[in-house]
């Protein structure tokens, strides 16, 4: 018996990394899967995109874990498209339990050096997105009214900033002040809202050469090897490892979604390496 | 095949409880249990606390499950004490794994009513107990080289302000403090310590006439039933609930004690229904 047997859970950003991660094993504790990603490398992100041929992937691995998915190429800037993917798959799945939250972009510079386009891509997805997403779900778990479950994916740069990407770290506390506002308007309904907080995860987001160029800006670009880079990517945490893997995050996701956490709701939950400890 | 499987686990205050509900939700998991609580009321408590009865009905039950127990009465405040049991307990079991300093007790007065006696009580047990609880252990879990997890039983209280509770709240406080430093000072050897945060517990801790008191002060005595008093519980947590049952805070001492939670580590994991957003 799955710890999600009977569930359905909506997943933003489902193509690849973590969000595919979430769906695979959502599916394998039992749920049924709607899923969007936007499918595309948008214009201001310094690293390749997630696309059709990701979701698509997603699709077959949810199918192989005996889940049954509904996923569509939506951007979660689109209300309108975000809200017709909901609808489809509740129609389709007959409720809504479960909602994460997790479509999310990063690019680099400083604050003053960041483009207007950098800015609004960055906070339209990650926050207004994450709203938007919320806004099309809340109704269709309401009618279950049996409760339900709402993980945002914050970050660690939700609970502590560091230089060279403000517009990031904004919308990542901003996910936090909209965690804890919704957790208070929907606790009389039982419908829990949390966030995750990870740390640097193994996926395509963070793994990329303009990453790796800003834990090794004093190296050349073919000195960036991952012998060279893990010891700065580990020298942010306490624990000795240089980065999560996206399941870390999954299991976290995963335990905030099951009935197992029934009476938590409000808390950021880092999957850090201890790094929210260390200033 | 459950998340501990083959793991052993030290918990104070186990004798009832949450820490009763750890012992029992742990060993579901495949865990062996070194149980220890002071079993005896102390001299400055407004409540009854657990007997040596409780501590056998914890030992019953765990065995009920096919794990291996070892129970011994020990009081936190006696370092000594409480190193013997850890000592007794990995030589009888090869190992440990999991570090739960639960034993915590409850006292009211306001800060300057505080005598020194329950000052010193509320701080000995619920912050020092905790860290020789830690002190004791750390050396078993070090010698295992397999890392391990460390979960303290912190509060809603320790990350807000209560009056009339003001040892409980510093002592609460404290844990958090003692946490992130262990988590520091553990991270390299991947021995993880974090804290639950409950709120208000269907426990013997707040079902008395103490706490009764307390949240309905102006009441006499005969007036202070579950219906009057569990409306003002619920008035702490945001969620429509008076309070949370043992095993809801079980759930998450299990998560953070299992490998599913490798990389966790330095955080407060609330179960608090909202109570500290509230």
């Amino acid at each position: 018996m799955g710890q999600l047997e009977g569930k359905v859970a909506f997943i933003t950003g489902a193509a690849r990394g973590q969000g595919r991660s979430h769906a695979v094993r959502f599916a394998r504790e039992g749920a049924d899967i709607i899923a969007l990603d936007v499918a595309e490398t948008l214009p201001t992100i310094g690293y390749p995109g997630a696309t059709e041929a990701d979701l698509a992937e997603t699709v077959r691995l949810v199918e192989e874990a005996g889940g049954r998915i509904h996923a569509t190429k939506t951007d979660v800037r689109d209300y309108a498209a975000v809200k017709a993917t909901v609808d489809e798959g509740v129609d389709r799945f007959g409720r809504l339990d479960i909602v994460s939250a997790n479509a999310g972009i990063f690019s680099v510079g400083r604050a003053e050096e960041l483009t207007s386009e950098q800015w609004n891509e960055v906070i339209d997805v990650n926050l207004t997105g994450v709203w938007k997403t919320c806004k099309a779900a809340i109704p269709h778990i309401r009618a279950g009214g049996r409760g339900g479950s709402i993980v945002l994916t914050s970050s660690i740069s939700g609970m502590k900033a560091d230089p060279n990407f403000g517009h990031y770290i904004a919308s990542k506390h901003a996910v936090v002040g909209l965690m804890q506002t919704m957790a208070l308007e929907l606790a009389p309904e039982f419908i829990r809202v949390n966030t995750v907080n990870p740390t640097n995860a193994n996926t395509p987001m963070i793994r990329n050469e303009m990453t790796d160029a800003l834990f090794a800006p004093d190296l050349a670009p073919e000195e960036r090897t991952e012998e060279a880079l893990r010891p700065r990517f580990s020298s942010v945490h306490a624990m000795p490892i240089p980065w999560v893997e996206p399941e870390d995050v999954t299991e976290a996701v995963l335990w905030l979604a099951s009935d197992a956490s029934r009476f938590v709701t409000g808390i950021q939950l880092p999957v850090d390496g201890g790094r929210n400890t260390r200033n | 095949m459950g998340t501990l499987e083959g793991k052993v686990a030290f918990i104070t205050g186990a004798a009832r409880g949450q820490g009763r509900s750890h012992a029992i939700r742990l060993a579901e998991e495949g865990a062996d249990i070194i149980a220890i609580d002071i079993a005896h009321d102390i001299e400055t408590m407004q409540y009854a606390l657990a007997t040596p009865d409780d501590l056998a009905e914890t030992v019953r039950q765990v065995e009920a499950l096919g794990r291996r127990i070892m129970a011994t009465q020990a009081d936190v405040r006696d370092f000594d004490a409480v190193k013997g049991a850890v000592d007794a307990g990995v030589a009888e079991f090869g190992r440990l794994d999991i570090v739960v300093p639960n034993a915590g007790i409850m006292g009211f007065a306001r800060v300057e009513d505080f005598t020194e006696d329950a000052w010193a009580n509320m701080i000995a047990i619920n912050l020092t107990g905790v860290w020789h609880a830690v002190k004791a252990s750390i050396p078993h879990v070090r010698a295992g080289g397999r890392g391990g997890a460390i979960i303290l039983t912190s509060s809603t209280y320790a990350l807000m302000g209560a009056p009339n509770a003001g040892g409980y709240v510093a002592a609460k406080h404290g844990v958090v403090g003692l946490m992130r430093t262990l988590a520091l000072e553990l991270a390299p050897e991947f021995i993880r310590v974090n804290t639950v945060a409950p709120t208000v517990v269907d426990t013997t801790m707040v079902q008395n006439e103490a706490i009764y008191s307390l949240f309905a002060p102006e009441l006499p005595p005969e007036e202070r039933t579950p219906e009057v008093i569990y409306p003002r519980f619920q008035g702490l947590n945001a969620m429509p609930i008076p309070f949370v049952e043992p095993r809801d805070v079980s759930n998450a001492v299990a998560w953070l004690a299992s490998d599913e939670a490798r990389y966790v580590t330095g955080i407060n994991l609330s179960v608090d229904a909202g109570a500290v957003l509230k």
